[in-house]
This record gives structure tokens, sequence and C-alpha cells, in this order.
């Protein structure tokens, strides 16, 4: 008896998406879970999983407009039907681990050369597709050195302008050192010879474009600035991040901080956290937070739901999870809405200061930068510390310039001595 | 008078000679290759690198037998020293491999033929040995090699004042040796006759020992030499060399003024050069340049149309696999089919012990091109095998460029860093990052897992320092 597969709910407000990509071939064996195709909407690119297994009827196309419940395969159980094949190639595809037999296999693409160990590790770690990268090496191998290269294509307009200043969702210090993410609609480098080169929109691009052009034709929003001085957190985070990761199993950021700064004090001014719905405001009594992740696509926000209930570890674990799905182009609708308050740090790529945009239908965004050593004057005396500018853009029609600065001393004072979040205070 | 006509004919057996002969013969052509010695190999097989290293392989013996053993547990009294059978034994090693090369033709169907060649006509050689005979080829490859450069202070006589070739065969072990030159030549007949219980100094003009190596690592290698026993004048010149009966007395003028020293034999070796006589260049029109070389184009042909050069007697590091892959280069050219030498991975090896192995540019080379740089070094102290086999001086070092981690050069010195390098010349070769080296995986223990970290040291994280 065959199985549908059929477009599911989306979250709120978007009724249609776009086929982007097939994944299994018409004909294919698939694994109950495996994904089967691309599905782009408003908010991001999701993976659509199998709903059984068998062998797959495909019955749309790739560019495809689909709606909620639209039948857009068949699956046809096979009774001998074992598991399907090892896990589907990420959109970018990523070759395969390396087996334990002869060297790893490339990518797709039987006719790329085999990689190098050095590019097998770059193009894992950014989900590449190693045939979208111009090879210079003998025998037309991929180089470490045409892998950084196309990571570091120079990005079109991607400035802080038009987008919330974006940056990883984990901790200030990432693992690694940050790699400028290309923007995902820049020409390839070496593209044609000619003065211009037009290149479509991607659905998300202008979905995110829209959305931009939305919030601020709708809201009013200003930015109000202060400055912490970060060495406290510092402190305690260079004392305790050895021990954190040992008990907790996961590397003590700084965005725990903040968000727990942030979540105390949006339950001491519940209008921060509230929304304009028509003529209603609509307090909310969780606090969900978004934190902005950067990914190859674009920038997607995905939500910690009840952060409030989270502790410390909690959240580093919950945002580390979070980020590793937008990174993997995973992400739920689920992961995507439902957010009160956002938290953006530009700091990673090196912002100093910005003004983030508002993530609609939220009514405020606090943007994090990047903490730089300064001479400051504390009592009297100029020391070094090292600070940090935070941003507040806030929907004024809502929020009132007093409230919108109280906000921000808060988050300061609580950040300057985190004895408070202990206490509550 | 016999003539004979061949679709190549190669002047010179020596590497780059009877390789380019074979590679030839292989793509189907009719070779004869000429040959002024008896036997066949030239310098490399008969005079140089093949009998070099059999005695430096049976001196270091014998200087670990006398140095080195004790520390292993191993007593051993009465040491003597055969200077007759250790020489004998290189003659065999010679003597084995020269007869190779012989099978290697009779194999191929090549033509060896003895004499000396000179130039009638592009296409035209006369050929005098036993007899004189014309031979003929729409092309001829010039492989004739080099010589030691003689100094007209210092005239060989074959028995005071020497050459390499001498120093290869002396009779007795000399008391006291002098030599003029510090680079591989020098160092490593230095290295045999102060094993085998000479008294050695070594003389060089500049301040440092083999040009064009890393810096670093020529300074440590001194100090190695020195500790066996090698004494050094640096920044030196001769002056004036005087053989009598008994001896030969040097004069030397180094930074501190003049000096006279006394030695049984003066070995100068001081580089080679190309080695064109006889052949009748002139005749066909083909001049050399101000350092006695055959200019070349870039697959090997000369001004002369048909006429072609490789190795020592065109312009390039005088290296007998730099020879053999031109040679192969030229004759792929001349069938048709692409041929090509990348001078960016040609190693070289210096065989002293520790020996001495570079590919690739050195750090003082990549400041001056202004290439933006990182440098990841490993010492053998903290190599397993190193320590196993008790030779642990020496180091890795990788050179990557800054931006793209590409390997620019590899240095080692340490125990067999000639076979160590062959990975190096093959991971630049195929652009490899610093990277890619460091995650391949390197037998444990080995030598090679020096190189691995010195790659990982690139990256500042090296696993075993």
């Amino acid at each position: 008896m065959a199985v549908d597969v059929q477009i599911p709910a989306l979250g709120e407000s978007v009724s249609e998406g776009v086929i982007v990509r097939w994944l299994k071939r018409d004909g294919e064996t698939v694994a109950v879970d495996e994904a089967l195709f691309e599905l782009e909407t408003d908010k991001a690119s999701v993976e659509i999983p199998a709903p059984s297994a068998g062998i797959i009827a495909v019955l749309a196309k790739e560019g495809q407009t689909v709606h909620v419940g639209d039948v857009v395969a068949r699956i046809e159980p096979n009774g001998a039907a074992k598991a399907a094949a090892p896990a589907t190639p990420q959109p970018a595809a990523t070759p395969p681990p390396p087996s334990p037999n002869p060297p790893a296999p490339a990518t797709a693409s039987a006719a790329a050369a085999p990689l190098s160990p050095a590019v097998r590790r770059l193009v894992d770690e950014h989900a590449l597709d190693p045939a979208q990268i111009a090879a210079s090496g003998k025998g037309g191998r991929l180089t470490k050195g045409d892998v950084l290269a196309h990571l570091n294509a120079p990005a079109s307009d991607s400035s802080a302008e038009a987008t919330p200043s974006a940056g990883p969702a984990a901790s200030a210090e990432a693992p690694r050192p940050p790699t400028p993410y290309p923007h995902p609609d820049a020409p390839r480098p070496g593209a044609s010879g000619d003065a211009i080169e037009r290149v479509p929109m991607t659905r998300l691009r202008q979905r995110i474009a829209e959305r931009l052009r939305q919030a601020q034709a709708t809201a009013a929003i200003l930015t109000t600035f202060n400055e912490i001085d970060m060495s406290a957190v510092m402190e305690l985070r260079a004392r305790f991040k050895t021990r954190f990761a040992e008990v907790h199993g996961v590397p003590l950021g700084f965005m725990s901080f903040f968000a727990r700064a942030c979540i105390a004090t949006l339950q001491e001014m519940p209008l921060i956290n509230a929304q304009i719905d028509g003529t209603d405001i609509v307090y909310n009594h969780h606090v969900h937070l978004g934190v902005a992740v950067g990914t190859e696509r674009g920038l997607v926000v995905p939500i910690v739901h009840n952060a409030e209930q989270h502790a410390f570890a909690d959240i580093e674990r919950e945002i580390a999870r979070l980020a590793g799905l937008a990174r993997d182009n995973k992400l739920g609708i689920d992961d995507l809405s439902g957010g009160t308050f956002t938290i953006s740090n530009g700091g990673v790529y090196g912002s100093l200061l910005s003004t983030p945009i508002l993530n609609p239908p939220q009514s405020a965004i606090l943007g994090m930068h990047k903490i730089e050593k300064r001479a400051v004057v504390v009592g009297d005396q100029i020391v070094i510390r090292p600070m940090m500018y935070l941003a507040l853009s806030y929907d004024h029609r809502l929020i009132d310039g007093a409230e919108a600065v109280r906000f921000l001393v808060k988050v300061k004072e609580r950040l300057e001595e985190p004895s408070r979040l202990l206490l509550g205070v | 008078m016999a003539e004979s006509t061949y679709d190549l004919i190669v002047i010179g057996s020596g590497p780059g000679g009877y390789i380019a002969a074979i590679r030839a013969a292989q793509l189907g052509m009719r070779v004869a290759c000429v040959e002024k010695d008896s036997t066949l190999g030239g310098t490399c097989l008969n005079i140089g690198c093949i009998p070099s290293k059999a005695l430096l392989e049976s001196s270091e013996r014998y200087y670990q037998a006398g140095h080195d053993f004790a520390a292993h547990g191993i007593q051993a009294s009465g040491l003597g020293l055969d200077l007759a059978k250790m020489m004998s034994r290189k003659d065999g090693v010679v003597r084995a491999l020269t007869r190779g090369v012989a099978s290697l033709f009779k194999k191929h169907t090549i033509t060896g033929i003895t004499g000396r060649a000179r130039f009638l006509a592009p296409n035209r050689l006369e050929i005098s040995g036993a007899d004189v005979q014309i031979v003929t080829a729409p092309r001829i490859l010039i492989a004739t090699g080099s010589a030691p450069i003689e100094l007209p202070i210092a005239r060989f006589d074959g028995k005071r004042i020497v050459s390499s070739t001498e120093a290869l065969s002396l009779p007795t072990v000399p008391g006291r040796m002098i030599v003029i030159g510090g680079g591989a030549i020098g160092l490593e007949m230095g290295s045999v006759w102060s094993r085998l219980g000479s008294e050695v100094l070594v003389v060089e003009m500049l301040d440092r020992l083999v040009p064009g190596m890393d810096t670093q690592m020529a300074a440590q290698l001194q100090r190695a030499l020195q500790r066996q026993g090698l004494t050094f004048q640096l920044g030196t010149t001769l002056k004036s060399a005087t053989a009598d009966a008994n001896g030969v007395d040097v004069g030397l003028k180094g930074p501190k003024g003049v000096s006279q020293e006394r030695a049984d034999v003066l070995l100068v070796a001081v580089g080679r050069r190309p080695y064109t006589e006889g052949l009748g260049l002139d005749v066909i029109g083909l001049t050399l340049d101000e350092r006695g070389r055959i200019p070349v184009g870039p697959h090997y042909e000369t001004a002369v149309a048909g006429v072609f050069a490789i190795g020592d007697v065109i312009p390039g590091l005088m290296l007998a696999h730099k020879a053999e892959d031109e040679g192969v280069a030229a004759v792929e050219r001349m069938a048709g089919v692409a041929g090509h030498v990348n001078y960016d991975a040609i190693p070289n090896v210096v065989y002293t012990a520790p020996e001495l192995a570079s590919v690739g540019l050195s750090e003082d080379e990549a400041k001056r091109r202004g290439i933006a740089v990182r440098i990841g070094s490993f010492p053998y102290t903290a190599n397993g095998r190193a320590r196993s086999i008790g030779e642990t001086e020496g180091a890795v070092k990788v050179v990557a460029d800054a931006t793209t981690d590409r390997v620019l050069g590899i240095h080692i010195l340490g125990p067999h860093a000639s076979d160590v390098i062959a990975e190096a010349a093959l991971a630049i070769e195929f652009s490899a990052s610093a990277e890619d080296i460091g995650r391949t995986v390197h037998a444990h223990p080995t030598l090679a897992e020096a190189l691995k970290e010195a790659a990982l040291a690139v990256d500042g994280r090296p696993l075993n320092i």
C-alpha cells in the first residue's frame, strides 16, 4: 500500500514553498526518515524526510511551488527492502568520511579527482561542493589554497545595513578562527569576462529581502547603545571553563552569560519581550530566545524555546545543537518560529558597533560586538579594560526610549557583576 | 670508413646520457650512446656518486665500530682497517653497476660506442676510439657532464694535490688532509678520511658551509662534523700550494690573516666545470656561456637545430637526478610526448653523517622573493626511531606559504635524510599543503614521522614536542 509524501505544516504564516532539489531519484530505494528533498520557504530551507521505507515515485518537479498538504511523492513499501543507501549527501555534497579501505571517494561527481586530507577536512567543515571550486593542482586536483581562496571569495553587498549583524550562535570565542562566509548570491570568482553578471536571487534571499523591508516599514526602529566592561565575565569564564566543560560536556561561551542577563532583564521588563499585533499588545510569559547564526545560505535565527527555564549549561548545549543544525541545513520549522527576543553577535566578524534590524514580529534585538581593550576611567584612574559595545534596536511604537535605555543598563549591570545573575537582583 | 645512422645519438653515458638513451629506446628510437671511457656510467658511477657513497658507508661503519659500539654494549677490540679491501669493495660496487648499464643497453638494443665524439656537422659525428667511425642522426644529445675545477695555483698531480677522483682511491690514509671547498663533495670526502683516521681541515671561502642549503642546518651540520673531529676555517681562501715528495705546503688567507699549513694531501673540491673538450662545438657554431655551459631552450635544444644538451653541461644544479630527468624530458619532447622537469622539486643531498637533504625553497629564499611563510620545525631528539637507533642529531623544517599553506620547501638534517626527502619532493610535486602531510598517516616508529610533526608544527600544533 503506497504511502503519500505530503508537504507538512510550514509554520506560522507560511503556506507555500518551492522544491529546490530532489535528494532521491524516482525509483530509488529510501529508508524511513531519510531526507527526500529540499524545500525552501520564506524562513528557511528544510529537508523533508521519508515517512516510510520503500521505493519512491517522484510526483513533483524541482523548482515547483507547492502548498501545505500537496502530495509530492509516493513510497511503495518494498518487502525485501533492507536498510537503504547510507546517509545521503548534504545539499552541498559533502564527501562521506574516509572509509577504512581505499582512498575516500570524492564527491557525487564521479569525474572529480580525489581530495587531499586538508581539502577533505575543509570541505567537510564548511559543507562545500568540491565541484564548485576552481582547482589549480596537479591533474585538476584541488589544493588547500584553492579551497581557502574559495571560502574567502569577496562577498558582494552583505554589509551591516541590509542584514542584522550576523554571527555564529556559539560563544564569541569559536573553536576555530571565524571564516567570513561568502555571500550566498555572489558570482563565482572568475566567472565571465563581462563587466557585470546577472544572477537571479534565490527564493530564500528574496524572502529575506522582503521581510527586512517589511520590518523597516512596519516598526519604528531605533537603536540605543551602551558599553560593558567584560573583565568580570572573562575572569569567571577563564576560571571555570575547564571545569564547566568537564562537568557539562559543552564549552562555556559568552552567549550563556548574555542570554541569562537578557532573560533576567526581560522578566523584569516584560514590555521588551512583547509584540504588537494589530492594535493589541501581546505579552509573552516565556522567553523564546532567538540566536542569530550565519550560514552559507544566509542568516537564520533558530529559537531556544522557554529559555528562562534553562541553566547556563543547557543554554550552551541548546545553542550548539541549533547552530549545528543550522549549518547542516537541518533546522525544522519549529526551530525557527515563535521567538520573542533575539541576540545577534557581530563581534566574531570584528564588528565594533552596529545597528541591528528587528526580527519581526519581535520588538527588540540585542547586538553584541567585539571585545576590545580600551583605556577607560575607573574611580578617576585610567585603566585598561576589555570593553564591548552593546546595541539594542527596538520598536519605538511599543517601547519608549527611556525603557530601552533602562533595559540596556540593567543588562550591563548584570554582566559587569555576574553574581547578580546568581542572586536574581 | 664505417658509417652508421641512428634516430638519436647520445654523447656521454653518465646518468644523463644513459637514462636518456634508455628512454629514447623505450619510445621506439634507434639509439647509439658514445662513451670516451672504457666503462659506462660517466662520473657518477665511476668517480662520483657511487664510489663516494660506498666509501661513506664503509668508513661510517668503521667509525661507529670504534666510537659508538660501546654505548650499545658491543665490545670490539683489535679493530683494524684494511684500506685496500675497502677500496676493492668500492671498486666491486662500481663494476657491478657499470656492467648493469651495459646490460641495460643490451636489453634495449642501444648501440654503445667507445671513443671520443667530435662534430663534423650538426647531424654527423666522428668517433675516435680503437678505430675511427662516422655516425649520423637527425638528433644528437650532448650529455658530456662535468669535470672537477682545477685551480691554477694548485694543479692536480694525482698524489699530493688531488681532485675528488683521486681522493676516492688514495693508497693510504693521509695523516693530515686539507680540503679546499666546504660544499657537498668536500664535506663528504673530508668525512670519509676523517673517519678513517686523517686529521681533516676544511677550508671554505664563504662564511658558511654548503651554500644554498638551509643556513641553520648548515651551521648545525658544521657543529656535528666538528664533534667528529673535523676542523674548519671559513671565510678563508687558498693562496698557494706547493707539493713535494712527502707532502704539500699550503698557504691560506683568512679573516685573521695569512697562515701556512702542511698536509699529506690537499683535496681541491671547489666545484665542477662543464666538460665540452674535443666536441668540436665551434664546427657547428655552438658557443658556450661565460661559465662554459651550453645554452639551451625550454626543450633542451641548443641554438643549432637537432642538437640537444642536458645535465652538468647546461646551466642548473649539477646533480645526477637533474641530468636524468632532463634526459628523459628532452627525449620525450623529441618523440612528441610531453616531457617536463619540475625544477622546484629537485632534492639536494649531502651524504655526511648526519645527512642533509632539501627540496624546494629555503626560508631565506622565500623571504628574498617576498613570500610570507610559516615555518614548522621538529628535532630528531623528539623522534622515537631516532632515539632507538641512537642518531638524534638534526631536525626537519617545513616552509609553507602563510596564506595557502602550500609546502614551498622542506629541509632535513638527520639520519637517512636522503630517503625521507623523497616524500617531501612528492608533496611539492602535488602542491600539497603542510596540513596534507600532517594528516597523512606515517608509520610509527619511523624517521619520517619527524616530517609529519614538522608539518603539524607549521600550524603550531605538533603532538610530540
